[in-house]
């Protein structure tokens, strides 16, 4: 799938486009990518998505930096980027990692968290200060918003998760961790 | 020649590399489900770091060595990596001290990294930061219940303290490599860290009713490639891959 080859008529089209709209369209393709862990977050909602740069006709370049250094998502997101972009109709397709900024959750938007709380993940509580790192984070049911939760584990079933349980419904449920 | 920076980051990426081995072994044996994600994750965290240093060693270089080359067909006299990662994992209580020692110097070590002029050492250290808060988090509330636990409990964790103490002393070591890079602002003199390694040691001990071991002699080695004899094992086992079917990629 990564290698398919594009639609004749969409690399012709791009062909056409302006360098602001073929950037445009790259960025687009990209931003859709859907993190493979957590499906209801894209690679733009997550803020792992932080460059895309036009570079020849059909050529683009992408920068991507990674959650956790160990996160294995990162190879899925290249290849799913590279699929991507090839059906909007680019060739070339160089996929950089980037380290700095490091990535944080604070760089996930109000919408990014509603969308993990209905997808059943509680958000991260507060920004990832120092202290918040360290203590214990107030944590919100995702079912039912009950704060009377407790932590299960410190590592859940992802790298950025914690598993949590609610004593007011009793369902068991992952927190994306601060980072 | 190899130049210091070269040699100092791929320290720190065996250090990593091998940690994240060990913790591996666990994968499918620890006590419960939630400690073998636990620790498979941690272990995860320490691979991740492992490939990040081992890429900017590579760069650094400039030979064509890619993370791979790095990690899987050097020798074991090659390799940098500090005694107390390498040390088998014995029981829960001996993986848990090994990690609370290492972790509790990494930590206050990556805050001080992120200052590094190296500007991708020090954009490493500041993910790995974040991820080394987990790992002293993590062993130390176990050595807390271990310690504070048990007759049979509290005995194999202060017998993992007590095994792996004389593997600390290597931690703060700093040969000419290392000063150096200090002088030039890229690494972090490990000295530096010793009040914060052994207050928060100490302080978690005392909590756990741990006795803390008598200053003795330490040992060394393992920065100069002289490594424990179960180095050699761990080595055949992690390198099986690329030494059977050398340049194979996924």
């Amino acid at each position: 799938m990564a290698s398919a080859t594009p639609p004749f008529e969409q690399s012709t089209d791009l062909l056409s486009l302006d360098d602001a709209a073929r950037r445009k369209r790259a960025w687009d393709a990209a931003a859709e990518v859907p993190d493979p862990e957590v499906p209801v977050l894209t690679i733009a909602d997550l803020g792992v998505l932080r460059d895309v740069r036009v570079t020849g006709d059909t050529a683009v370049e992408v920068d991507i930096t990674p959650t956790y250094t160990g996160c294995p998502a990162m190879a899925v997101f290249t290849f799913d980027i590279e699929a991507a972009l090839r059906n909007a109709g680019f060739r070339t397709v160089t996929i950089n990692t980037v380290l700095s900024p490091a990535w944080t959750t604070d760089w996930l938007s109000d919408e990014a968290r509603e969308k993990l709380r209905a997808y059943g993940i509680a958000p991260p509580a507060g920004k990832a200060s120092r202290r918040a790192l360290f203590g214990d984070d107030e944590v919100a049911c995702p079912r039912c918003g009950s704060f009377d939760t407790e932590k299960v584990s410190e590592f859940g079933s992802t790298a950025c998760k914690a598993l949590w349980r609610c004593r007011s419904c009793a369902e068991p449920f992952d927190y994306f961790k601060c980072h | 020649m190899t130049s210091d920076l070269f040699t100092y980051t791929l320290r720190l990426a065996d250090d990593a590399a091998i940690l994240g081995q060990r913790l591996g072994e666990w994968c499918g044996h620890a006590p419960t489900l939630e400690e073998d994600i636990g620790l498979a994750n941690v272990g995860l965290d320490h691979i991740g770091q492992a490939r990040a240093l081992y890429t900017h060693a590579g760069a650094v270089e400039g030979a064509g060595r890619d993370e791979d080359q790095l990690c899987f067909l050097r020798k074991e006299r090659e390799f940098g990596n500090c005694l107390l990662v390498e040390q088998p994992n014995t029981d829960f209580a001996h993986t848990i001290a090994r990690q609370l020692f290492f972790s509790a110097f990494m930590l206050p070590f990556w805050r001080k990294l992120t200052g590094s002029r190296d500007e991708t050492l020090a954009a490493i250290a500041a993910k790995a930061e974040k991820e080394a808060a987990y790992h002293l988090r993590h062993s130390g509330e176990w050595t807390i219940r271990l310690g504070d636990g048990t007759d049979e409990s509290r005995m194999r964790m202060q017998a993992a303290v007590d095994t792996l103490w004389s593997y600390t002393g290597e931690l703060f070591e700093a040969d000419e490599v290392v000063s150096r890079l200090v002088a030039d602002g890229i690494a972090v003199d490990p000295e530096s860290l010793r009040g914060e390694w052994h207050a928060s040691v100490r302080d978690l001990l005392d909590e756990a009713l741990l006795r803390m071991p008598p200053e003795g002699w330490m040992q060394t080695g393992g920065r100069s490639g002289r490594h424990s004899e179960s180095f050699g094992h761990l080595l055949t086992e992690m390198q099986y891959m690329q030494r059977t079917y050398p340049g194979m990629r996924w």
